[in-house]
């Protein structure tokens, strides 16, 4: 059984717990063994790009260094895991940066970018396979059309992130496709939700999360799933639509049959 | 213009604000166009003329989303959203300058409002 280091991050210990909760019982039933690091502290929420910020950073390289000994480090909130490969892709690339963060954290040895980071949803296409997942099912979601969020943080930048095409994406609809259900094709599936900026501007939140309800709606789909609890307030509440906004997670126990079926 | 400040803006940000071809196809991504009053083109523009005093004084600022929508989809690899960070952190960066005060926080609070949103707002607000 291979065993992965799970960093949950802030949300999913709090406002989150379905994106979480499911996310562990499914892993287990596929075999999959995580571990969560003693004592994580919270990623930051953003990754900030200005090159001379260390401090803001060191959260994250602490993370990835717990992920050193074990098969690769697996984060599932989309800011964790855009914030935790950005610092990963930068460290590996930035002498000084690894001699500085050494300093601060007191390191024996420079940590120099050594961990494979994973969003869960690679975990399911990378190590579990889709095609695994898909013979695990029990209960699929059967015509049903389901449209994918992806957000902005899931994909970009790319170089960095590198978990699929960032103008046309995969990932999302194979996984709805192995737990059986109808992935929706929409234009703002890859555009972003307002995200922070519900904090002090309602309105553009608002404009934006319409946006990508209707596009989805749109298209005809009956829910909308995301990998981010920040999009799935933005979705849920400042938006006008009904459409029913799920966790990846949520779908993939109830496709396994963990999770009792509320989702109709 | 104050030489020091456009190049301590550079070494923040790392890009070569000359890379630019001016298409405009950053700010034609920016799902915060409407918002602004400079849009991502005039940040990448106006540092590389060392117009930066009315940048650093705008709330345009504090509507960039950091989607990255502008940095993938650069033609030239600028990526203009890091610009716009570090003319962010100039201004953040000096004393009195937080744009988030925590004691602002309670009134935006609902039941449902995720911590990562709270955390995010910290990290770019404020220093
Ligand atoms: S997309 Fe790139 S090249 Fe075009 S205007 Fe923006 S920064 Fe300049
Ligand atoms: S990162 Fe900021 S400036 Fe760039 S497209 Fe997104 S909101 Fe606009």
């Amino acid at each position: 059984m291979q065993t992965f280091t799970y960093y949950p991050g802030c949300t999913l210990r709090t406002k989150a717990k379905d994106l979480d909760t499911y996310a562990r019982s499914s892993a287990e039933a596929l075999g999959i063994a995580l571990v969560e690091p003693e004592n994580w502290q919270c990623c930051g929420g953003a990754y900030t790009t200005a090159t001379n910020e260390v401090a803001t950073k060191l959260s994250a390289v602490r993370t990835l260094i717990a992920g050193k000994d074990t098969d690769g480090l697996v984060t599932v909130c989309s800011a964790c895991h855009n914030v935790i490969k950005q610092t990963n892709y930068d460290i590996a690339r930035n002498e000084s940066m690894q001699n500085k963060v050494k300093q601060y954290l007191e390191l024996d040895e420079a940590y120099t970018g050594e961990t494979t980071v994973y969003h869960y949803l690679e975990l399911l296409r990378d190590v579990v396979g889709f095609d695994t997942l898909e013979s695990k099912v029990v209960k699929p979601f059967k015509g049903k059309k389901i449209a994918a969020y992806y957000g902005c943080l899931l994909l970009r930048p790319s170089k960095a992130l590198a978990m699929d095409n960032p103008e046309n994406p995969t990932i999302m609809e194979d996984f709805i496709k192995a737990i059986g259900g109808t992935p929706v094709i929409y234009a703002q599936r890859n555009e972003c939700c307002g995200g922070y900026i519900t904090m002090e501007d309602k309105a553009q939140a608002l404009k934006r999360s319409n946006a990508v309800m209707e596009s989805a709606e749109n298209m005809g789909a009956d829910m909308i799933i995301t990998a981010c609890p920040l999009c799935l307030y933005n979705l849920k509440k400042n938006s006008c639509s009904e459409m029913p906004v799920y966790y990846f997670t949520e779908l993939l126990a109830e496709a396994l049959g963990l999770k009792e079926n509320d989702n109709e | 213009m104050n030489k020091n400040q456009k190049d301590w803006i550079d070494i923040t940000s790392g890009v070569n604000v000359r890379k630019c071809m001016r298409c405009g196809k950053c700010s034609a991504t920016c799902p915060s166009y409407d918002e602004m009053e400079y849009h991502p083109h005039q940040f990448v523009y106006m540092v590389e003329k060392g117009d930066i005093e009315p940048l650093l004084n705008s709330e345009s600022l504090y509507k960039c989303l950091t989607c990255f929508a502008c940095v993938e989809r650069c033609p030239r690899g600028v990526e203009p959203a890091k610009v716009i960070e570090a003319v962010r952190l100039t201004a953040v960066r000096q004393q009195g300058n937080n744009h988030l005060i925590p004691d602002r926080i309670p009134e935006m609070l609902d039941d449902d409002l995720p911590q990562q949103a709270i955390v995010t707002a910290f990290r770019k607000y404020t220093k």
